[in-house]
């Protein structure tokens, strides 16, 4: 069909986000449980950030918002400036597990956001197009179960990555991929960003994985969840995680992490 | 062929390979036959002359097959793991024949050999084939229609918290009653015997099913529902398309039981007020103290429901062949 539909070269309108003195707490049983509090964040069009800090400390729950998942108690989030209140294929969450759904082939699974929205009948290429980016075109009819880790986590991305998403959401999407396959899918993660161009924010624990990936790196507090500090990585891509500055970087982010954090 | 090539002169082939099974049963089946006619019967049954003929059929065909069985590619393996049950169905035949038909050991009416059986499927053809069809029918409307109301029921409750709330504290409440415990209300409470027989198979089979399929819709992984809705997903496509297909497997179990289920008050139902139909050909036929009838609807009884579990066991691995591997 048309240039249009193609992922890689479809003209972006890039998206910036804006998260203003956003504060949001959860009920346990009774129990107020601050998870957030008073974030500011701003993510320029295109770019690249990388939310980093201790496990538990509330990094999904700010991405669950983002994704319009749930409301925040105090404070707004915005799209280009347009507020953010329900889920949104053009923001798409990417979860730590690829949570594919297990009777679909790796093909429905990929075309089920088309499905939804009822664009498949018109947009069948677009599958394709997705599974070639992550490299699954022979596994097209293959279901999750016959899948590596990572394969199942390349269709996740597959699945996201046909939507045209503007804003891509990351929950730790390698976080429970064996090491060497993590490495191979943090290059292939950053080759994406710059084939397709949306904008990325990206949750881990893993100070490595935020120096290879970003263009900032945000760090957070323990629950409830602040910003401490921000640095920018003005480094070009590919980077060797050998690299001198980056080894230095990695120390002082440790550092600012504090004992808890290994 | 081999031995052409080798040889360059067809051989006589020493040793075919003897499917033994098939031998061992033609003999017993052979036997049945001969104590069959060479014996007089105790009491005059009728058809056993026809009797010995298909044993004899049977021992026969057994012969041809333990020579020719290896050129008969799956349906020949199928046969040839079979083979013990066949000679153990030959001995069968011919203990049965002896202690009923021979010796009067199990004694008429209580008791009937082979031919009484096959007598009553000579004789009762047209009879036996309309309550089959009577009872097919009565299966079909009841057994559909509950799975149907069973699985949208259930769908709802697992769904909508307010169809929960109002729903589940019913479906606990009258669930565990047995489908026959309502027999004596429906049978004047719906207009007719046959609405009423319908109601009571639905109920019995839809109950099961409801139940199983609001479990498996309740516990769908939440996350399956956070990405569906992340991708633009509508209500409608989170329920049709997300939790129906998620929770199958729960509602297959339901199904099974459901089934189980529904020959139980089917054949209850068909005893009581029934005008054809297996169950009230059983009624109707122990009443004249017709044993043999009795057994012969049992063997019809056991073909039927066996075949349709069966059906439903082949349409689960189809519709769930998604699932192999995971389990």
């Amino acid at each position: 069909m048309s240039a249009a539909l193609k992922l890689v070269d479809a003209p972006r309108r890039s998206v910036a986000l804006e998260v203003r003195g956003v504060s949001h707490a959860f009920d346990l049983g009774g129990k107020h449980l601050p998870v957030l509090d008073n974030i500011d964040l701003s993510v320029a069009p295109g770019e690249f950030v990388a939310l980093l800090g201790p496990s538990g400390c509330g990094k999904s729950t700010l991405l669950r918002l983002v994704a319009g998942l749930e409301q925040p108690d105090v404070g707004a989030l915005l799209e280009d400036g347009a507020p953010i209140t329900a889920p949104d294929p053009s923001r798409i969450l990417v979860f730590q597990d690829p949570t594919l759904f297990p009777w679909r082939t790796v093909w429905k699974n990929v075309a089920v956001g088309l499905e939804a929205r009822g664009l498949l009948p018109a947009h069948k290429q677009r599958v394709a197009d997705a599974l070639s980016l992550v490299r699954l075109e022979a596994f097209a009819q293959a279901y999750p179960h016959q899948l590596s880790g990572g394969m199942a986590q390349r269709a996740a991305l597959a699945r996201a990555l046909v939507n045209d998403p503007h804003l891509l959401l990351l929950d730790e999407p390698l976080g429970k991929l064996d090491s060497l396959t993590r490495l191979a899918m943090q290059n292939e993660l950053v080759s994406l960003w710059q084939k397709v161009g949306f904008t990325a924010l990206l949750v881990t624990h893993d100070v490595e994985e935020a120096l290879l990936l970003a263009d900032r790196v945000i760090v957070l507090s323990d629950r409830p969840a602040r910003i401490v500090t921000e640095f920018l990585i003005d480094k070009p891509r590919p980077r060797r995680r050998d690299d001198a500055d980056l080894v230095h970087l990695r120390q002082t982010i440790l550092a600012t992490l504090g004992p808890v954090h290994d | 062929m081999s031995d052409i090539a080798q040889g360059g002169a067809v051989r006589t082939v020493a040793s075919v390979p003897i499917w033994r099974d098939g031998v061992a049963a033609a003999a017993a089946w052979f036997v049945a036959a001969i104590v069959t006619v060479a014996t007089p019967d105790v009491v005059p049954w009728g058809s056993t002359p026809l009797w010995a003929e298909i044993l004899t059929g049977g021992a026969v065909l057994l012969l041809v097959l333990s020579g020719t069985v290896q050129w008969l590619g799956r349906v020949g393996r199928v046969v040839v793991h079979y083979g013990p049950w066949l000679v153990a169905l030959g001995v069968w035949f011919a203990v049965w024949e002896v202690v009923t038909a021979k010796t009067g050991w199990l004694p008429k009416p209580f008791f009937s050999p082979p031919q009484g059986l096959l007598h009553v499927y000579l004789v009762d053809t047209t009879r036996l084939g309309l309550c089959v069809l009577f009872s097919l029918r009565l299966w079909a409307y009841g057994f559909g229609s509950g799975v149907i109301a069973g699985f949208l029921v259930g769908v709802a409750l697992g769904w909508s918290k307010r169809f929960a709330y109002w729903g589940m504290p019913i479906l606990k409440l009258i669930g565990p009653v047995p489908a026959t415990a309502w027999i004596p209300c429906t049978f004047f409470i719906l207009p007719t015997t046959f609405s009423a027989s319908v109601f009571l198979v639905a109920l019995a089979s839809g109950i099961p099913v409801a139940i199983l399929t609001a479990s498996g819709v309740g516990s769908v992984n939440r996350a399956f529902y956070d990405v569906a809705r992340t991708l633009g997903a509508s209500e409608r496509f989170l329920v049709w398309r997300v939790a129906v297909p998620a929770s199958l497997p729960h509602v297959f179990v339901g199904l099974f039981m459901g089934l189980y289920y529904s020959f139980a008050v089917l054949v209850v139902a068909e005893m009581l007020g029934a005008k054809y139909g297996l169950g009230w050909y059983l009624q109707f036929q122990t009443g004249y103290s017709a044993y043999a009838n009795v057994y012969a609807t049992l063997v019809i009884m056991a073909l039927l429901t066996s075949g349709l579990v069966k059906l439903l066991f082949v349409t689960r691995d189809r519709v769930l062949s998604w699932q192999k591997g995971i389990i």
